[in-house]
Parts: structure tokens; sequence; C-alpha cells
């Protein structure tokens, strides 16, 4: 095995994928020659060619709109926006036309598109590039809203993406993308769509989060083990579809709860979550479910970007709450 | 035959110039009326820009100053165009539109709290007629339209003129603009320094019209290139667009050939990447302070002496703006949420507390 970033695993998903079926092609603003502004497509371009792999003008509405078109010839389409901030140029096209084009279509047409997408805070970027917002994504029904935590789910949920028959929105954490390395199968294989992971067991206390946050958080449950208290962490790896079967099993074992999302508190991921728990397990639970989540504001301008995004200490404090509750 | 070819309207749209790259006046009849002290001025302020160019560059290197778009090789394109405005004239920048709006304002600390990422920099001070650059391409086109509707609304004799570059040119919000004003007949001036890269994507792979000033046509607005490394047929250029669309004359679009000599952004952008080292000398003998220079010198405005006062000012001033964008409060999170609505509702004021306490520790 190897070991990777996860920029390295995505480029390699995408690699493996441009090999195995010649409908899939790789097109954004700076994708090609350049490779990416994050290099997520270094030497892709050479390898499979400009008709493979290309720069489009600048211009995301008309990369939405492009990959709709080539769907509708049959291709699977992968189109980059440079920096998921700049989604709200390409919405239209994302969740008023590719959403629905299998339902408007009665099933006729479909939209195998993987929008991927960096985002994420903590690397201080200008307005608009860092946002959390996949919460819109996830509001979206016809989509399927992914936020890989590690190089190993991001190739293997990559991998899954592009063959997938609907339309999914691959949002790669700009922190994570070099962070550290992992162990990266060199060949392929898939991570399941719409499964959480758990990536630490624990029988106190369930902390249900995703993207960046799963790091922070296993950093507090280690802070926590200290203080005797096991937390389990789980990863939802795919934000919509959630799945609530893990979800639900760890609560009903554990009996407590927190979610943790990179987002702010309104709307979002995190209120769904604590809404299906309250649907499904609430007579396990021993305490109410609460979140940990960025205030209300917009996006922080870069110089109060540390004590807007939650951090491992802000979960260990409301794990304890929950906890002594 | 009554039918017009794209070639024929393409062949319209020649490069408009007044000093070619020696340093002579090529164009006599299309001089603006400047004095002396302007053309010094012109010249003061090119390379004022110049070395704070340096000074940002090396700031950011060393960690001092955060995001920043670098602007050698632009100063004619933006400087010159920005000297035709009256101060009550709108601008709308994008993020490399920096130096624009300094001269048309704004304190230079306030530019280096906006690239560190803080909020104090965005606060436009009154009588100040811009906004903070924009960082979504394409945004300010648009707005730029309902800026220049209200000034005509207002009944005032001034326009909102805005910046993009020739990746701009290709979002739908540039049409848009363009349309919508054309369409109002706001006093619109649009500049497209087209600097030959977005990012690294070449112009050439951004549409296949041969210019992008020819784009006003389909709008029915007015369109110009200009050379871009010429600071007075960009002044020229911007002076007569300015004229026009106050005179309800129509918008214009100016597009000016030009180019970036550093990366795109300070943030990793390697331009070895997509540009050739023959291309970079190229753009490079067209220097817009050193023809300027020559013209100048020629006539006696210009002389090493002023040259190194220049500099030796704008150091001076870069420092002292350091300075004082150091003493800025640090950036709260209290300071964000005060600023989301006129009123706060619930959630908020509750944050603001949390917040409050949290950031008294
Ligand atoms: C809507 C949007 N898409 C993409 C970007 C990322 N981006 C920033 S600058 C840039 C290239 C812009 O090129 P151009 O318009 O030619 O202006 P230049 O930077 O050359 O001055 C890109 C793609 C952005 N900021 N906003
Ligand atoms: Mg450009």
């Amino acid at each position: 095995m190897a070991q990777m970033t996860m920029i390295q695993a995505i480029t390699d998903a995408m690699r493996i994928e441009l090999k195995n079926d010649e409908n899939v092609l790789i097109f954004g603003e700076d994708v090609g020659k350049n490779g990416g502004v994050f290099r997520a497509t270094e030497g892709l371009q050479k390898e499979f060619g400009e008709d493979r792999v290309f720069d489009t003008p600048l211009a995301e509405s008309g990369i939405g709109g492009l990959s709709i078109g080539l769907a509708l010839q049959g291709y699977r389409p992968v189109p980059e926006i440079q920096f998921f901030g700049f989604v709200y140029e390409v919405m239209d096209a994302i969740s008023g036309q590719m959403a629905r084009l299998r339902y408007r279509s009665g099933g006729v047409y479909h939209a195998p598109i993987t929008i991927r997408s960096p985002f994420g805070g903590g690397v201080k970027t200008p307005e608009l590039h860092a946002d959390s917002l996949e919460g819109l994504m996830a509001q979206q029904p016809g989509l399927k809203v992914i936020i890989p935590s590690t190089p190993y789910d991001a190739k293997g949920l990559l991998i899954s993406a592009i063959r997938d028959n609907d339309p999914v929105i691959f949002l790669e954490h700009m922190k994570l993308y070099r962070s550290f390395r992992d162990e990266v199968p060199e060949e392929e294989y898939t991570v399941e769509i719409g499964k959480a992971d758990v990536k630490r067991e624990g029988k106190d206390i369930t902390i249900i989060t995703y993207g960046a946050m799963v790091h922070s958080s296993l950093k507090a449950a280690e802070e926590l083990e200290k203080e005797d208290i096991q937390a389990e962490v789980i990863d939802l790896r795919t934000v919509s579809p959630i799945d609530v079967d893990t979800i639900i099993e760890s609560v009903n074992k554990t009996g407590r709860a927190i979610v943790v999302q990179e987002a702010q508190k309104q709307a979002g991921i995190a209120a769904s979550v604590v809404a299906e728990i309250n649907d499904r397990a609430i007579l396990s639970l021993e305490a109410p479910v609460l979140r940990v989540t960025a205030p209300d504001t917009v996006f922080p301008f870069s110089a109060a970007e540390d004590v807007w995004l939650p951090d491992y200490k802000d979960i260990m404090e409301k794990a304890k709450q929950v906890i002594n509750f | 035959m009554g039918t017009k070819t794209l070639t024929q309207i393409e062949e319209e749209f020649e490069t408009f110039q007044i000093l070619n790259e020696e340093g002579e006046i090529v164009n006599e009849d299309a001089m603006p009326d400047l004095s002396d002290e302007d053309l010094q001025e012109l010249m003061t302020r090119m390379v004022y820009t110049r070395i704070w160019d340096q000074r940002a560059i090396s700031l950011n290197r060393q960690g001092r100053l955060g995001f920043y778009a670098p602007v050698a090789g632009q100063e004619a394109s933006a400087l010159g165009s920005q000297y035709a405005l009256d101060k009550e004239d709108f601008i709308l920048p994008g993020y490399r539109d920096v130096p624009q709006i300094v001269y048309h304002g704004l304190p230079l600390y306030q530019a280096f709290l906006f690239s560190r990422g803080h909020f104090q920099g965005n606060q436009i001070p009154e009588g100040v007629n811009v906004i903070s650059p924009q960082i979504i391409i394409g945004a300010q086109i648009t707005q730029a339209a309902g800026v220049a509707l209200g000034l005509k609304k207002r009944g005032k004799k001034n326009i909102a003129i805005t910046y993009t570059g020739d990746g701009g040119a290709s979002q739908g919000d540039f049409y848009e603009g363009l349309n919508f004003a054309g369409a109002y007949n706001a006093p619109a001036v649009f500049v497209v320094q087209n600097n030959r890269f977005a990012i690294s994507v070449p112009v050439e792979k951004q549409s296949a019209a041969k210019t992008i000033a020819q784009k006003a046509v389909a709008a029915g607005i007015h369109g110009v290139q200009v050379d871009g490394m010429d600071v007075l047929a960009v002044y020229a250029a911007t002076q007569q667009a300015r004229e026009r669309a106050v005179n309800e004359e129509g918008p214009t679009l100016i597009e000016t050939l030009t180019y970036r000599y550093g990366p795109h952004t300070m943030a990793g952008d390697d331009p070895t990447r997509y540009r050739t080292e023959e291309m970079d000398n190229e753009w490079e003998k067209k220097d817009p302070l050193v023809r300027f220079r020559k013209y100048l010198e020629s006539k006696d405005l210009w002389s090493e002496e002023k040259e190194n006062e220049v500099v030796d000012q704008a150091k001076e001033d870069i420092k002292a703006a350091i300075k004082k964008a150091d003493e800025a409060p640090k950036q709260k999170v209290t300071d964000l949420i005060e600023n989301m609505y006129e009123e706060l509702p619930k959630n908020l004021q509750e944050q603001m507390e949390e917040y409050k306490e949290k950031e008294s520790k």
C-alpha cells in the first residue's frame, strides 16, 4: 500500500476512472496544464489528452450547464468548481437543473455528474472560498453530497461518485488536502456512498461529525479519554443522504450524543442529524443532543477564523455538558 | 451586400495607442489635454505603485500581509483609467484593482487591512466613492450598471466604473452588466484589463472572439481596445468614455492590453507552468514605466532625482501604513456578529454573549 495525502488520493481516483471509462471527462478553470490550483488534476491532461481533461472559460454557470449537456450526450462529467464559495454562480445548473433532470424527464434522462470542489476553513483564504455550504446542497432533493475526511475515504468515495448515475457534490476540505498521509491501496476500490464510518469506538457518548471536524473530534475524544470518558466518533462521510442506521445504533448504545459541524448553526446538517435522533432514538437518550457549530455569521474574514471555527476544546466542553446533564 | 461579416467587425477594433514602446508620440491628434504636472503625477503614481507592489510581495513572503494580487505591468492600465475620473465617480474594483481605489481615496493602511482579512479594511470612509474589491469574478459588473443607473436617476454627472480581467469577460455577469447599462443608457464604463491570462488559462481559450472590446457590439454600447501599457492612451480612452457616459451617449467597454509580471496571487501560483520566458520578456519590453519615463525625460519633465524622491516617499508611506495597520484592534467574532443585521435576531443575540465571554478569556 502507498502513503498518500488526500490530494494524491483524489488525483489517483480520477486517473483510475479516466482509464476505466472513456466517457469520463474532467474540466474546469485551470484544471488542464496547470493541474488545478491545488494540483488535484496534476498530470491528467498530459496523460489523457486535452479531449478528456480540459480548461473551461471562466464561468461557473457555464461549467454546470456544459456538464448537463455532456451528460445528455452520454458522458460522465467530473467538473471542478475552483472553490465552493463560487457555487452560487452555478446554483441554477446544480439545484435547478441537474438535480431535477431524472425527475422531470420521468427517468428518461439522468445526470451522472460529479462536481468536485475545495472548501473549508483554517487556511485563510479571501472571502467566498472557504464557506461550508453543504447544508445548501443537502437541502436539494436529487443530489448526493459527500465530504471525506481521510485520503482512503476520499479515493474510494470519489470512484463511487464518478460511477454513480446521479449528480454528486464532492467536497474536499482544503485543510485536509496535505495535512497528513494515509495508507491508500494503489488499485481501485470503492467506499459506499451514504455509509458513515465509526472512526473511533466508545461507550459513553457519540460524536457525529464530518470533514475536518472529524479530526478535531478525534482529538477531543483522545483528551476525553484522559478524563475517563469514552467517546465514539462517527464520520458521516456522506451528508446527504445521511446514514441514519449507523447513528441510531451508536446512540442506542451510548445514550448521549453531540453533533459537530464546521458550518454555522442555523439550519444545516447538524440540525438534521439531531432531528433524526429525536425521531428514532428519543427513548435511548439520557440527555439532550447538543450541537457544536460556528456562529450564525457569514464565514469570517481571515483574521477572525481561529476563534470562529469550532475546535477540539469546544467539542470537549459540549461533550462534558451532555455527560453531566 | 448589406451584411457585415465577423471579420469586418473584428477589423474595426484596432488597438488605440498614443505612446509607443520607444516613448514616442505616435498619435498626436489623440493626445489628451494634460498639463506637465498631470504628466508628472501619472508617472509618480506608476513609480509609487511599482514600489508598493514590490513591498507588498515581500511583506506577503514574510507572512505580514496576507492575500495579495500583484499589479506590476498593469500600472498604466489601472492608474491611467482612474486618473480620468472625478472624485464623485464610483469605482467597483476586482481583487487586483486596489491601486485604483487607493488613488480614489482609500487610505493605504486600509488596503493592507483588506489584505490581512480584517473587516476594517472594507470600511470605506465617508466620501470615498468605492466599494471594497470583489472576490467573485464578475459580480461587480452588474452592480456597476446599478450604480450607474442610480447616478443617472439622481441627475448626477458622474459615472460608475468597474474593472475585471480577460477571464472575467467570460462570466454571464459580464454580458448582463453591459447589456443592462446599454438598455438603460446608464453612465457606466467597463474596463477589462486583458493581461492575457486568467490564472493559467490563456485568453485564447476564453472565447472565439478576437478581441474583448468587440463584445460591446452585441450589447449596443461603445467598445475600444487600448494599448494598456500606454498610460496616455488608457487615460484618453477612459476620459472619452466618461464624457460620453455623462452626456448620455452610452456606456463603453474598454479593453486594455496588458500583462502581469508576477504570479496571479501570492497563494502558490507558479507562472512558469503556463507562461514562457520569451513571452515575459516580450511584454517587459512594452513596460509602461519605461516608455513613459523616456517620454517625460525627452520633455525634461522627469529625472533620476525625481524618481528617487518618489521611491523614498513610497517606502516611507508604506512603512507608516503597515504600522497603522498593525495598530488595528484584533478582529473579533463579536465585530462580525455586530455587522450581520441592523437589529440582531435572537440566535445572534445569544451568540453575541457567548463570544463576548469566549473572547474575554
Ligand atoms: C466566480 C469566481 N470564479 C473563480 C474565481 C477564482 N479565480 C480568481 S482570479 C481567477 C482568474 C481571473 O482572471 P482574469 O479575469 O483574467 O483576471 P486577472 O486575475 O488576470 O487580473 C480565477 C479563476 C473567483 N474568484 N470567482
Ligand atoms: Mg487576466
